[in-house]
């Protein structure tokens, strides 16, 4: 059957630190099943429940256009992979979607985000609560200087005005939703600096969750992971999905066709080509995506 | 000779000329120390703390209204002038970076990081102690504390600067306004950093003279009225060493001592505060 169902076979709480953890590493794209629901490519893609749909997006740095005219339909609780080589504009559209991009003069985004229905780019978009809604994990682990406990809190504290003793419950929830809390529940008053890489990246995870997003961005969240330290941001995103929309951008193929439902292959700032991970996997329609998956070029 | 003994011979000749030069500058400060060493550390005592400077003629002295005149001089000018520092270095590196106005802003600043001390003596001169009808302690606290400023602007600026873009937005990414990803994890992230420009300017205004010359002036007596001119360090060494008093130069060097050793301690603990974690 489908590459979830494979996984939500191994509950990640149970499989965590166990020797056959490595039956998940060789999941391979097998079958063939294409349901009728399957999205077409874009143009035609249609996606029944999309949390997010992508209009005309243009994006610039300045004068230089990263993003042409993208259309892309992401769909609710599922996981959504963005593949394509360097600089091909895939981190640039997860940053368009929690609009972190404001940060920096001279970005700019044209088209439509619609949230839920609701075009973000608009002007009068409330973006610190948007980013609430719209998580975002990065590349590298960033814990803040400050105790395990107060990285997550300080998300929290924000948007929530919780007792002590919710606020222990939301930490211990969100670290265990992360897979992190037997690692340290007995270290919360320690720095999140004194962490493990891949344990800081799964202590970002927890902070992002702990807030209780709906869209959950990855960017490349595994690249600076060993390889147990990537499997198990892996399974936790496999996990997350029951609960999250999310959407993951990575380097790595393999990994995309790992840990997502739906997949799109972007190239030179275009959408070359979007579609449930098998069909682009095994099935690609377009010339681009397969020599990008079978790495004649990228 | 081959390439390579030419090259290590090269090597050899630049090591040792970097050497010496190094050698060369510390055996003046090694010297410097010696000798403030030997001239005022006899006398370190009790008297020191508890008297205060000895008029023309006076037998024994101490320093106690110097020493207490330098404390608030230099406590009151950080306390001005660090605020306005720490606030202008955080415009700086975080609201204002790309706005037209931190240009300036940080040219001015690098210009009045350099202005000679007793430009900004006479500045304070003419826009504090004229108008105020006389010297005070007031005036002499502003004066350093405009010295205070363009290094805490700068030091505040640059570690702030230091904290990776990464960290502000995986701050901003979870929903926290600018004031909150500044205040509570880039001010947090850079801490160290910034205490340490602080120090510093506390370090630099220590043993400033010049702008107490024309501000703060001195006081024979001990007092705690910031209205009044007020004894202070620099200013006592400068006198009593230029003094006809043997005793006046004893407290000359002991002062000095007094000084150097606070500096020293200061730079010191900059350094404690700076080291690498683990």
């Amino acid at each position: 059957m489908t590459l979830t169902n494979t996984m939500s076979l191994n509950p990640f709480s149970e499989t965590r630190a166990r020797p056959d953890i490595t039956l998940n590493m060789d999941r391979t794209i097998g079958g063939t099943d294409t349901t009728a629901s399957t999205p077409r490519p874009i143009g035609g893609a249609e996606i029944k429940n999309p949390k997010i749909e992508v209009k005309g997006l243009n994006f610039y740095y300045g004068k230089f256009q990263a993003l042409h005219d993208i259309q892309i339909q992401i769909p609710e609780r599922q996981v959504t992979a963005f593949i394509g080589p360097s600089g091909c504009g895939k981190s640039t559209l997860l940053r368009a979607f929690n609009r972190i991009y404001d940060l920096y003069p001279g970005q700019r985004a044209s088209g439509e985000i619609l949230l839920d229905g609701r075009n973000i780019l608009e002007r009068d978009e409330d973006i610190n609560k948007l980013r609430a809604k719209v998580g975002m994990v990065f590349q590298k682990p960033t814990p803040f200087p400050m105790s395990i406990y107060d990285n997550i809190a300080f998300g929290v504290r924000l948007y929530e005005r919780l007792s002590r003793r919710d606020m222990d419950e939301r930490i211990e929830w969100a670290l265990k939703k992360a897979a992190l809390w037997d690692e340290v529940k007995d270290i919360l008053k320690q720095s999140g600096k004194a962490l493990s890489g891949g344990q800081q990246q799964r202590l970002c995870i927890a902070r992002t969750i702990a807030v209780k997003p709906e869209v959950v961005l990855l960017d490349e969240p595994a690249s600076a992971l060993d390889p147990i330290s990537t499997l198990k941001i892996e399974e936790l995103i496999s996990e997350l999905k029951d609960s999250y929309t999310i959407a993951i951008v990575t380097h790595n193929m393999q990994q995309a066709a790992r840990v997502s439902d739906y997949t799109a292959f972007m190239y030179l700032g275009k959408m070359i080509e979007f579609n449930d991970t098998q069909t682009l996997f095994v099935n690609p329609e377009s010339k681009q995506t397969e020599d990008y998956i079978t790495g004649r070029f990228g | 000779m081959d390439i390579y003994t030419r090259r290590k011979a090269i090597n050899f000749f630049n090591l040792s000329v970097a050497a010496g030069t190094t050698l060369f500058g510390l055996f003046f400060l090694a010297w410097l120390l010696w000798v403030l060493f030997q001239q005022g550390f006899s006398h370190f005592d009790w008297n020191l703390l508890t008297l205060d400077t000895p008029g023309p003629g006076d037998e024994i002295g101490g320093l106690r209204n110097a020493i207490v005149g330098s404390l608030m001089l230099t406590g009151v000018g950080v306390l001005i002038g660090a605020p306005i520092g720490l606030l202008a270095g955080t415009y700086l590196a975080e609201f204002g970076r790309y706005a037209w106005l931190s240009h300036p802003v940080r040219f001015i600043n690098d210009v009045l990081l350099s202005a000679p001390s007793i430009v900004i003596g006479v500045f304070v001169y003419e826009i504090m102690v004229i108008p105020m009808g006389g010297f005070s302690g007031w005036s002499g606290a502003v004066a350093l504390s405009i010295i205070v400023i363009p290094v805490v602007v700068r030091t505040t600026e640059d570690m702030m600067r230091l904290i990776p873009d990464s960290m502000r937005e995986a701050a901003a990414a979870l929903g926290a306004p600018q004031w909150k990803v500044v205040t509570s994890v880039i001010l947090k992230a850079a801490r160290s950093g910034v205490m340490t420009g602080i120090l510093l300017a506390i370090a630099r205004i220590a043993g400033e003279t010049a702008p107490l010359l024309f501000t703060a002036l001195n006081n024979q007596f001990f007092t705690l009225n910031m209205d009044e001119p007020m004894g202070n360090l620099p200013v006592m060494i400068f006198n009593f060493a230029m003094g006809p008093y043997d005793n006046w130069h004893d407290l000359a060097w002991a002062g000095s001592l007094l000084i150097t050793l606070t500096v020293l301690t200061l730079n010191i603990l900059t350094r404690f505060l700076l080291r690498p974690k683990k």
